[in-house]
């Protein structure tokens, strides 16, 4: 008899359901998987060494290239490491805005993930209903910072202006004109405020549009339920976080256990999952929306009634404005030490986490005194998750291997750093 | 997570530790609400065993561990102390990483304990956070046993801390390198590695394939000094948090 033997498979780097640039190491029983080996470091930017030799501000930008999906959130760790480590507070309104605009960033990185991962389970139009929503998201993160994606607007001290009065609307083109041009610049008559208020009010029946298409879809669950069940006990060990615990049934959400921000004060409830797998995770990030989009609503309601200052007035972090520096020396030497110098920071060490969308987003910052960070570390969730994968994933077949990958929401930007 | 005794300035949390680790610990400080224990190497199984089983400290899960290079810690390359003559050559004249390519390393003054590893724990159960640091004791081959038995998140937290620092985890069963490229040279966050790298990769199309060579596409350079203030405001309200301590 023909002996057989187990072979080795290479799934990715460009594979399209590797997410990036995976590059997977399948060892196959047939078609269950043995062994899978993860390589990672194709996208290795060496990220914390860079911080290391530049200013603390000159880093947020590349906080928001880590994990390319939930960007304000990986800014919002940093900013605080650097906050606590000054001894500074950002104003309330500054808070409120970072609180929403967290929530946000769930939401973007939510829609991402569902639209991605049904297509890797070969349901296209997820895709494209999450996308329809996620470029009114989009467009909230250009309002307020020019940039739809990589924004930088998260400083030491507080935000790096208010929100805008005016929401842009669309101009006419080729493609925009006539009823369809009124359609889209419906909800864009007021303020940013406004407009997120009509979108928050519209969000929930789209959730239902996805739900819709998935929740009791006959192949969706086939490709999803009890397939790569983490047990309560596995989800701790391998240090997961976020909706990949919660999805096991540990309520452990930082927003509610160590509130930032103004967590403390909006009123949101924690979905967890039964049984672990997928489908429980699934449902756990469905509902996670809706509370972002609640969550939302209260920060709109908050900031519509209370204006105020966005930024601290400390001189010797924050840049003073343009108007001041015209006619006020001490203002223009403030401002020339903090363009070509920044500013030191105490010695000490701190850690700093924020519930990311993905699971605790950490960043221990070591500083000597300097101008510069010493050692800056970024704790990626997706890095921890996709450790666990060997441990997760042996016995599963292959195409399980696509759906958890989907499940564990990896994005190489952080994994890689 | 801050129940503050009156009586000795201590969390109960830090009384719990020294009494509970005893002579395991070097050095405990809390600072910003953050506790941090410092332990020897020969001690840190032993510790961090202890600290996931013990019902009152109970850290089930390992959030995140990491190298740190110690090297040129304090160092500033724009002095300022006193008056100086030097003028603006003091700001280009420092050692740091960006300053120099692979040939050309500096091999400055040694510093004993050059590398630690720092790890962040969690505590669901009783809602905490900590933080331990050891200090490898060989600088040439820093080694410190693996915590993969303990907490198996280790694993690639260890593998990434052997890649870019070079610490070796005994007992650790795949210590492969884990972000750099296949057959890559050198442990690249080390203080003494060029920031701008040691090789640089292109396609060849006479030999018809992909070569490695020296970097020559970059310049060293860096565009702020590396500047250490005393700001007295620090030293102020540290000195006001402490009277008010004490009232």
């Amino acid at each position: 008899m023909q002996e057989i033997k187990n072979y080795t498979m290479n799934f990715g780097p460009q594979h399209p359901a590797a997410h990036g640039v995976l590059r997977l190491v399948l060892e196959m029983d047939g078609e269950t998987v043995v062994r899978a080996d993860p390589h990672i470091g194709l996208l290795h930017r060496a990220t914390e060494k860079l911080a290391e030799s530049k200013p603390f501000n000159q880093s947020i930008g590349y906080m928001d290239r880590l994990d390319y999906v939930s960007m304000m959130c990986n800014e919002h760790a940093y900013v605080r490491a650097i906050e606590n480590l000054l001894g500074i507070e950002a104003p309330e309104r500054a808070q409120w805005i970072r609180t929403m605009f967290d929530e946000i960033t769930r939401i973007l990185n939510h829609l991402m993930w569902i639209g991605s991962n049904a297509l890797d389970l070969g349901a296209m139009a997820v895709f494209l209903y999450a996308f329809r929503e996620r470029e009114e998201l989009m467009d909230c993160y250009e309002a307020v910072s020019g940039a739809r994606m990589h924004a930088t607007y998260y400083r030491p001290g507080g935000v790096y202006r208010d929100l805008p009065e005016v929401m842009p609307k669309y101009g006419e083109s080729k493609w925009h004109k006539g009823k369809d041009l009124e359609r889209l610049n419906q909800w864009r008559g007021g303020s940013m405020l406004d407009f997120l208020d009509a979108f928050c009010a519209d969000f929930p029946r789209r959730v239902d549009e996805y739900e819709e298409l998935l929740t009791d879809n006959r192949i969706w669950k086939q490709r999803t339920v009890d397939i790569g069940v983490v047990s309560p006990e596995q989800a701790l060990a391998w240090g997961m976080s976020g909706p990949m615990l919660r999805g096991s049934g540990i309520e452990w959400d930082l927003r509610k256990k160590q509130p930032y921000a103004k967590y403390a004060e909006v009123d949101f409830d924690v979905p967890v999952g039964v049984k672990g797998d997928c489908y429980d995770r699934y449902l756990v990030r469905v509902e996670e929306m809706r509370q972002s989009n609640r969550i939302i609503q209260q920060c709109v309601k908050w900031l519509r009634a209370n204006p105020g200052p966005v930024m601290v007035r400390n001189y010797k972090v924050v840049p003073p404005s343009r108007v001041e520096m015209k006619d006020d020396m001490e203002a223009l030497i403030h401002h020339f030490k903090l363009f070509s110098e920044g500013y030191a920071v105490p010695a000490g060490e701190t850690y700093a986490a924020v519930e990311a969308p993905k699971g605790e987003f950490g960043i221990y910052l070591v500083s000597d005194g300097a101008n510069k960070p010493f050692r800056l570390k970024c704790r990626a969730p997706s890095f921890v998750h996709l450790s666990s994968m060997d441990a997760i994933v042996r016995g599963y077949m292959l195409p399980d291997v696509v759906a958890m990958i989907g499940t564990y929401d990896v994005v190489f930007g952080e994994v890689d750093r | 997570m801050s129940e503050t005794t009156a009586v000795s300035g201590r969390s109960a949390f830090v009384q719990q530790l020294e009494a509970k680790l005893g002579q395991k610990l070097v050095r405990i400080d809390e600072a910003r609400g953050e506790t941090t224990i410092g332990v020897l190497p020969e001690n840190w199984l032993a510790v961090a065993a202890m600290l996931r089983d013990d019902a009152d400290l109970h850290f089930e899960q390992l959030v995140d561990l990491c190298g740190v290079d110690y090297l040129s810690y304090g160092q500033s390359e724009w002095d300022t102390d006193d008056a100086s003559w030097t003028g603006f050559s003091r700001g280009v004249e420092g050692e740091g990483p960006g300053r120099f390519a692979w040939a050309n390393r500096p091999h400055p003054a040694r510093i004993p304990h050059r590398f630690g590893v720092v790890v962040h724990l969690l505590s669901l159960r009783h809602n905490r956070r900590l933080r331990v640091r050891a200090h490898c004791s060989d600088d040439d081959l820093p080694g410190l046993p693996s915590l993969i038995g303990i907490w198996p998140s280790a694993d690639w937290f260890e593998r990434e801390a052997f890649d870019l620092y070079g610490i070796v985890f005994e007992g650790h069963p795949d210590l492969r390198r884990i972000l750099t490229d296949y057959g890559f040279v050198g442990h690249p966050f080390r203080k003494d590695f060029p920031l701008i790298g040691n090789v640089e990769v292109r396609y060849d199309p006479e030999k018809k394939r992909v070569v490695y060579e020296p970097v020559t596409s970059v310049e060293p350079r860096v565009l702020v000094p590396r500047t250490i203030r005393d700001d007295s405001r620090y030293e102020q309200a540290r000195a006001e948090a402490a009277a008010e301590r004490k009232k």
